[in-house]
C-alpha cells in the first residue's frame, strides 16, 4: 500500500496500462511537456515517448476522431479532454462514431477507447471548467460511462477502462484530485471488482444514499453526521452511471425502504432521474417514501461565488434524507 | 413576379447557383486523356502511368463501365423498391476507379457513402455493397478484409479516422497509406478542417482525396470556397493536385504521385478531383429544382467512359470482340446484384440488440429478454427459443 493523490493514482494506473500494452497511446492538450494541466500524466512522455504520449493540437473533435482511426488500426487510444465543459466539440466523434462503430460494423471494428473527462465544480473556475455532462453520454448507447472517487479506485477503474473493448467516458472528480488514499499498486486487476458495479460503502438500514465522483465524500460525511442523530444511511458509490448497478441499488433499497440520490449535473433527464424510476420500478413495493433527488439546479454552472448554492452540500443532503424519512424539512408542508 | 416565381429564381439563377464557373480560374486541371479520346502528353505525370498500356487501358475501361451498371442496377432497384436509397455515382466513374485502381492491398480507405465504385475496386462483394441501402444491415462488410472502412454518412467525419489510422501506420513504421474520400461540400466541415492540421502537423501518410462533384444536394461548390479547394491545403501546409476527375488515367497518376510521397515520408497531399454529379444527391433529391439543365449537357460532353472508349478506338482496340466482352461482364454484374439484392436474408427482430457492446450490458441485456418474452407472448415458437441465454 503507497499513500498518493487521486491524480497521481491515475498517473499510475495510466503508466501501468503504458508499461502492459504497447497498444496504449495516450492522446490530449498539454499531456506531453507539461504533463497535463492537472499533472494526471506528469512524467509519461518522458518515460515513453512521444509518438505514446502524444501533445495534440487544440481540436478535440480531431482529438477523439483520430483515435477513431487509430482505434481501426488496433490501438487503445486514451484520450484527455482537459475540461469537461471543453468536450462538446467532439461530441460528435463521440455519439456518432466512437458509440456506434462497434454496432454499424457488426462488430468486426472494436472501440477500445477510453475519454478521461475531468469533471465537476466546486473549484473557483470560470464557466466552462466546473461542468457536470454525464448525462449526455450515459443516454447515448454504445458508451460505458464510469467514475471514481477514491485513489484506489482510481488506479484500478482506469485500467479496467483502458482494457475494455467498448469505449469508456472516464470522468475524474477534479476537485478531488489533492484527496490523498492507500492504493495498492500490486492488485491483481482480475480480482478487483467489475468496472460496471457499484460499492457499498457504509450498511445502513434507514436510508440508501446513492452518489457518485465527487459527492461521494460529502455523502459518506453526511452519513457520519446523520449517526449523530441515530439514523443509519447506507451509502453506496455508484461508480458506473451506464450501466448502472441496479442489483446492488435495488438489494440495499429492499432493505432500507428509501432512495436519496444526490449529484452536481442539474435535475431534469438527469442519472438521478434514471436510478429513481428504474428502482421504482423494480420494487416499488419495497418503497416507503417517493425516492428523493438531491442535484444542482438545472442553470448553467454558475460562477463561482454562488457556486456553493448550486453543489449539494452535505446539509443540503441530509434535508432531502429528512424528506425520504419523512421528518421536519425545508419542504415540509408541501405537496410533491 | 409573384412569391413562387422569387423562391424559383433564388434557388436557380442567381450567380452563386452557377457551378460551372469554380473551374474556369486558377491552375489548370492535370489532363492526359481529353474529353476528345486523345491521349496527350505530360512531362510530370507521363512517367506515373507509362506501365499503363493497352492491356491495362482497356481494364480500365471495364472498370469504368462495370461501376456505371452497378450504380444504374441499384439506382434501378431502388425504383423498383427493392432498396430503401441509393447514392448515384453516375459522371464520377473515373475518380473512384483511377484512385482506387492505384491502391496497394494494404493500403485502408475511409470513404464517404458515394465512394461504392471504390469499394467494388477493393473487391467489396456486390451483395456487401447493397445490404446497408436495402436496410438489412448496418452495414455490408468486414473492413478488415478489404482494408476500407464501410461508409461514413455523417460529412467529413470520415477524414478524422484516416488521418488517425495514418498515425497508427507511423507508429508501426509501415509503408501502407491511408486514403480518405470526400466531397467539396465536407471540405467546409470542421473536421476536415482539423484532419488536416493533424495530418500536416505529424506529417502522417495520408491522401485526402476530395470528389469535387460540383453540387452538395443542391448547394454549388462556390457556397462552400471562394478559392479552388485544391488551394486550401497550402494554408495547412500540406501539397495539393488539381486533377480532371473524369479522366480515368490523370486521376491514377495524381494519386500515386501523392501515395509514393506518404509511403516516402512525405506526409499527406490533398487531390481535389474535378468532376460532375450527373444524378442526384440521393435517389430521394430532384436535381431540376436547382440546376441547369445547360450545366448538365457541359458536363455530358466530359462524360469519363466516352473518352476513354474514344481512345481505345482510335487505337484499334476497341474492337467487337472487346466490346461483347465488356457487355457480358457488365451484364453478369448487374444480374448478380439484383439476385443478391433480392435475395439477402431478412433480420431476426432480436438482431436489433446485436452488437452495440463487444461485452454483456446490464441495460441492454434486459431490455432484450423484455422484448424477447413481449414477441414470445404471441405465441411464435421461434421467438420463444431466440430468450434463450437472455437474462
Amino acid at each position: 500500500m503507497t499513500q498518493m493523490t487521486f491524480a497521481r493514482a491515475i498517473n499510475s494506473g495510466l503508466r501501468k496500462s503504458l508499461e502492459n500494452d504497447p497498444k496504449v497511446v495516450l492522446l490530449g492538450e498539454d499531456i506531453g511537456t507539461l504533463g497535463g494541466v492537472f499533472r494526471v500524466t506528469d512524467g509519461l512522455q518522458k518515460d515513453f515517448g512521444t509518438h505514446r504520449v502524444v501533445d495534440t493540437p487544440l481540436a478535440e473533435s480531431a482529438i477523439i476522431g483520430t483515435a477513431v482511426g487509430l482505434a481501426y488500426r488496433g490501438y487503445r487510444p486514451v484520450v484527455e479532454i482537459q475540461f469537461d465543459g471543453f468536450i462538446y466539440p467532439a461530441f460528435d466523434q463521440i455519439v456518432s462514431q466512437v458509440a456506434k462503430m462497434h454496432y454499424r460494423t457488426l462488430g468486426t471494428v472494436k472501440m477500445p477507447i477510453t475519454i478521461r473527462v475531468p469533471f465537476g465544480g466546486g473549484i473557483g473556475s470560470p464557466e466552462h471548467h466546473s461542468e457536470s455532462p454525464e448525462a449526455y453520454f450515459t443516454h447515448t448507447s454504445g458508451l460505458r460511462v464510469v467514475t471514481v472517487s477514491n485513489p484506489q479506485d482510481a488506479y484500478t477503474v482506469i485500467q479496467q477502462a483502458i482494457r475494455s473493448d467498448d469505449p469508456v467516458l472516464f470522468f475524474e472528480p477534479k476537485r478531488r484530485y489533492h484527496d490523498k488514499g492507500e492504493v495498492d499498486e500490486g492488485l491483481d486487476l482480475s480480482n478487483a471488482l467489475p468496472m460496471d458495479t457499484a460499492r457499498v460503502l457504509t450498511e445502513g438500514t434507514d436510508v440508501t444514499l446513492v452518489a457518485y465522483g465527487p459527492l461521494v465524500k460529502t455523502a459518506r460525511d453526511a452519513a457520519t453526521a446523520a449517526a449523530d442523530e441515530g439514523i443509519s444511511i447506507e451509502v453506496i458509490d455508484l461508480r458506473s452511471l451506464a450501466p448502472v448497478d441496479y442489483a446492488t441499488v435495488e438489494a440495499s433499497v429492499r432493505k432500507t425502504g428509501r432512495l436519496v440520490i444526490t449529484h452536481e449535473a442539474g435535475q431534469s433527464g438527469g442519472v438521478g432521474a434514471e436510478v429513481a424510476a428504474s428502482i421504482t420500478e423494480r420494487c416499488f413495493y419495497h418503497l416507503e417514501a417517493a425516492p428523493v433527488r438531491v442535484t444542482g439546479f438545472d442553470v448553467p454552472y454558475p460562477y463561482s461565488k454562488v457556486e456553493m448554492h448550486h453543489l449539494p452540500g452535505l446539509d443540503r443532503i441530509l434535508d432531502g434524507v429528512d424528506r425520504a424519512l419523512g421528518r421536519p424539512n425545508s419542504l415540509s408542508g408541501l405537496e410533491g | 413576379m409573384s412569391t413562387d416565381e422569387t423562391g424559383q429564381g433564388g434557388t436557380a439563377g442567381t450567380p452563386a447557383g452557377s457551378a460551372g464557373s469554380h473551374s474556369g480560374s486558377g491552375r489548370n486541371l492535370i489532363q492526359l486523356i481529353t474529353p476528345e479520346g486523345e491521349r496527350i502528353s505530360h512531362p510530370e505525370f507521363d512517367p506515373w502511368v507509362k506501365d499503363i498500356g493497352d492491356e491495362q487501358l482497356c481494364s480500365l475501361f471495364e472498370d469504368l463501365t462495370v461501376v456505371r451498371r452497378i450504380d444504374v442496377e441499384a439506382t434501378a432497384l431502388q425504383r423498383q423498391g427493392e432498396l430503401g436509397l441509393w447514392p448515384p455515382l453516375l459522371g464520377q466513374e473515373a475518380a473512384q476507379t483511377g484512385s482506387a485502381r492505384a491502391l496497394r492491398s494494404d493500403d485502408f480507405v475511409f470513404s464517404s457513402y458515394r465512394e461504392n465504385g471504390v469499394a467494388y475496386c477493393r473487391g467489396v462483394g456486390l451483395t456487401d455493397i447493397l445490404r446497408v441501402w436495402r436496410g438489412n444491415a448496418a452495414s455490408g462488410w468486414d473492413p478488415y478484409t478489404v482494408n476500407m472502412a464501410t461508409p461514413q454518412i455523417i460529412i467529413g467525419a470520415q477524414t478524422l479516422h484516416a488521418t488517425g489510422y495514418a498515425m497508427g501506420i507511423q507508429n508501426d513504421g509501415a509503408d501502407s497509406v491511408a486514403v480518405t474520400y470526400f466531397g467539396d461540400g465536407a471540405t467546409s466541415e470542421g473536421d476536415v478542417n482539423e484532419a488536416m492540421v493533424f495530418a500536416a502537423s505529424f506529417q502522417v501518410p495520408v491522401v485526402f482525396f476530395c470528389s469535387n462533384n460540383h453540387w452538395a444536394i443542391s448547394e454549388p461548390v462556390r457556397l462552400q470556397s471562394h478559392v479552388q479547394l485544391a488551394d486550401r491545403a497550402a494554408g495547412f501546409g500540406i501539397p495539393s493536385l488539381r486533377v480532371d476527375g473524369n479522366d480515368v488515367l490523370a486521376v491514377m497518376a495524381a494519386t500515386r504521385v501523392a501515395l509514393d510521397r506518404a509511403r516516402h515520408g512525405g506526409g499527406p497531399t490533398f487531390i481535389e478531383a474535378v468532376t460532375y454529379r450527373m444524378g442526384p444527391h440521393t435517389t430521394a433529391d430532384d436535381p431540376t429544382r436547382y440546376r441547369d439543365a445547360n450545366e448538365l449537357e457541359d458536363w455530358a460532353a466530359k462524360d469519363p467512359i466516352e473518352r476513354i472508349k474514344t481512345l481505345l478506338d482510335r487505337k484499334g482496340l476497341f474492337t467487337d470482340q472487346f466490346q461483347q466482352h465488356v457487355r457480358d461482364k457488365a451484364d453478369e454484374v448487374a444480374r448478380e446484384l439484383r439476385a443478391g439484392c433480392i435475395g439477402m436474408p431478412e433480420p431476426e427482430p432480436l438482431d436489433v440488440f446485436k452488437h452495440v457492446y463487444s461485452s454483456p450490458n446490464s441495460w441492454l441485456d434486459r431490455q432484450q429478454d423484455h422484448y424477447a418474452r413481449y414477441l414470445a407472448s404471441f405465441g411464435d415458437p421461434a421467438e420463444a427459443t431466440s430468450q434463450e441465454g437472455a437474462r
